[in-house]
């Protein structure tokens, strides 16, 4: 074992995890606790705000699929990673001060709060909370998968051992802390993130003997890799373009991002995290992927892309820095999943207990209820995660598309178009989740586009037809 | 009570345009750098700081430059408006805070 490697790891999971206990107290019990659980009650600052939207946002395909796909296409990956620079301010901006304020109106604690206040309607509360559950289920099981690879590749322990630290680190610190134990430790996710990206940037850079001699060895290999086409030209501009419907614009949709959006203390605060927010994920995003093109001239001839990262890391810095490095896509892992992991527990307690089975529960049976589902949707994700299925990136944006297609017009709609409806919102989930399964697994990449873009277009129109229809009256009164 | 007359939501409104028109002119830039420059023959690419020129100005410009219109249309043209309103709470919830 390399025990250099481990220990600032280790150091790092320790520290996260006496967040979690730490954050535990500040947990009110009473008449807000549901607001404390899980939107820590609606004060996080700017910086914080920033962090855990790019640490929640920047998962374990930023970290350890997309350097790896960076590593095998080249400069062309770099460019379609780019398209996430966006997502920095356009989130913001969009869902920006009216859902604060409209959140704060109704007392929405979770997306289905909102849309069902807009909408109401059981249906679409219903046809929300399923698609929450199933597609960030399986996010979260690609994502543990990612962590339990991640320990596994650099500690030498068995998969499953791996796994069940991942597992029992996340689950301890959300199950204790709730929101608050979340978005703190994903600041401190966030910052790792950014210097691992510092340094394993440097180190590659340096290892490769400088930008230009990298430049010119990749040159020399295959001049497609410097091209924004990628090394066997399958990037096409058609192609790249639709990422910034999936991993730019079409962010909007996803809950755990705008969830984050009901969260903010004032509007300084949101101003703040537009900036910030931008700058750090376009520096992770530029920094991790063009170190995995870098990687390829340091260490040719890696076969397995997920690994480039902890090869190169171990590779091109001294044990223990490496370990700090490491610990960057483990955080960012973490960070991931463990918004998800409560937002899809808030989906079932909140939005489906709490609205149509027991709307009278008890105070004290609620929290123990939050604690409870919490612990056992992250035992039945870690059991999914043990017998892993492969190609991590896929899956996770398998969901993302998903959710996006799902949930895009119906939260920004809902927000901006009076005559938005039920039957549209409705409609529109129905045709965005329904489409794209059935483009995905059927007609995957239709006309040289990511898959997502067809399904987001065509739940607009299902949204759009579904609101004239006759029936349900738009309503106005709170928006 | 007012209906949707709420003057943050115009504010909102704005906001939410401006972020818009934003992520578009951040596509174009970027799309444009890249296949503009990025398009033409290996032989005649150019190098800044060892990067080819395409990728220089639309990926590490456009980050930097990007970044900076970000700020500047935060800080120039956003308007802080209050998230709670006193004359709104006065109906229904009486927020248990």
């Amino acid at each position: 074992m390399n025990w250099d490697v481990i220990l600032p790891l280790a150091i790092f999971l320790i520290l996260v995890f006496l967040v979690g206990i730490y954050t535990s107290r500040h947990i009110k019990s009473g008449p807000s606790f549901l607001q404390d659980y899980f939107l820590a009650g609606r004060e996080l600052g700017g910086f914080v705000l920033a962090m855990t939207m790019v640490a929640t946002y920047g998962s374990a395909s930023s970290f350890i699929g997309g350097p790896g796909a960076a590593y095998q296409l080249g400069l062309g990956w770099v460019l379609l990673a780019m398209a996430q620079l966006v997502t920095g301010y356009f989130t913001l901006a969009v869902l920006g001060k009216k859902f604060a304020i409209v959140a704060r109106k109704i007392n929405a604690v979770t997306l289905i709060d909102f849309l069902k206040a807009r909408y109401e309607s059981k249906w679409v509360v219903i046809l929300s909370a399923l698609s929450i559950v199933v597609f960030l289920f399986s996010a979260m099981a690609a994502q543990w998968v990612g962590g339990g690879r991640l320990i596994e590749s650099f500690t030498g322990v068995s998969y499953t051992t791996a796994l069940f630290i991942f597992s029992a680190s996340v689950l301890v610190y959300v199950i204790a802390g709730g929101f608050r134990a979340v978005v703190i430790t994903d600041a401190i996710q966030g910052v790792v993130m950014v210097i691992g990206t510092v340094i394993i940037l440097a180190g590659t850079i340096i290892a490769g003997g400088g930008i230009e001699n990298i430049m010119s060895e990749l040159r020399a290999e295959n001049p497609n890799l410097i091209t924004p086409y990628g090394s066997d030209l399958s990037l096409t501009p058609l192609y790249v373009s639709s990422f910034w419907i999936l991993v730019g614009v079409g962010v909007v949709g996803l809950p755990q991002i705008s969830v984050r959006a009901m969260s903010y203390r004032n509007a300084k605060a949101m101003h703040r995290a537009m900036i910030i927010g931008t700058f750090v994920v376009g520096f992770i995003m530029l920094g991790m992927h063009l170190a995995g093109v870098f990687g390829r001239v340091v260490l040719p001839g890696i076969e397995v892309p997920d690994k480039v990262m902890p090869l190169l890391a171990l590779e091109v810095l001294p044990g223990w820095l490496a370990g700090i490095v490491l610990a960057a896509p483990l955080a960012a892992v973490m960070s991931t999943v463990d918004s998800v992991l409560l937002l899809v527990s808030s989906a079932i307690i909140k939005d489906v207990y709490i609205n149509y089975i027991k709307p009278d529960a008890e105070e004290q049976f609620v929290k123990k209820l939050s604690f409870g589902i919490t612990a056992v949707v992250g035992l039945s994700v870690f059991a999914m995660a043990i017998n892993p299925p492969d190609l991590l990136i896929w899956l996770n944006l398998f969901a993302f598309g998903g959710l996006e297609a799902a949930f895009i017009w119906p939260i920004v709609l809902g927000l901006y178009w009076k005559r938005g409806n039920a039957n549209g919102a409705i409609a529109s989930l129905i045709v965005g989740v329904g489409s794209y399964m059935f483009l995905h697994l059927n007609y995957p990449n239709l006309w040289g586009m990511h898959t997502v873009v067809l399904p987001i277009l065509l739940s607009l129109i299902a949204y759009i037809v579904g609101s004239f229809t006759k029936g349900v009256r738009p309503h106005t009164n709170t928006f | 009570m007012k209906k949707g007359t709420d003057w943050r939501y115009r504010v909102s409104n704005r906001e939410a345009i401006m972020g818009t028109v934003l992520a578009i002119l951040n596509f174009i830039w970027w799309y444009a750098f890249a296949y503009g420059l990025g398009g033409r023959p290996i032989k005649e690419y150019t190098y800044i700081f060892g990067f080819p020129a395409w990728f220089f100005y639309s990926c590490i410009m456009g980050f930097v430059v990007f970044t900076i219109l970000v700020w500047i249309m935060v800080k120039f043209f956003f308007k802080e408006v209050p998230f709670e309103l006193d004359e709104t709470s006065d109906k229904e919830e009486g927020d248990a805070q």
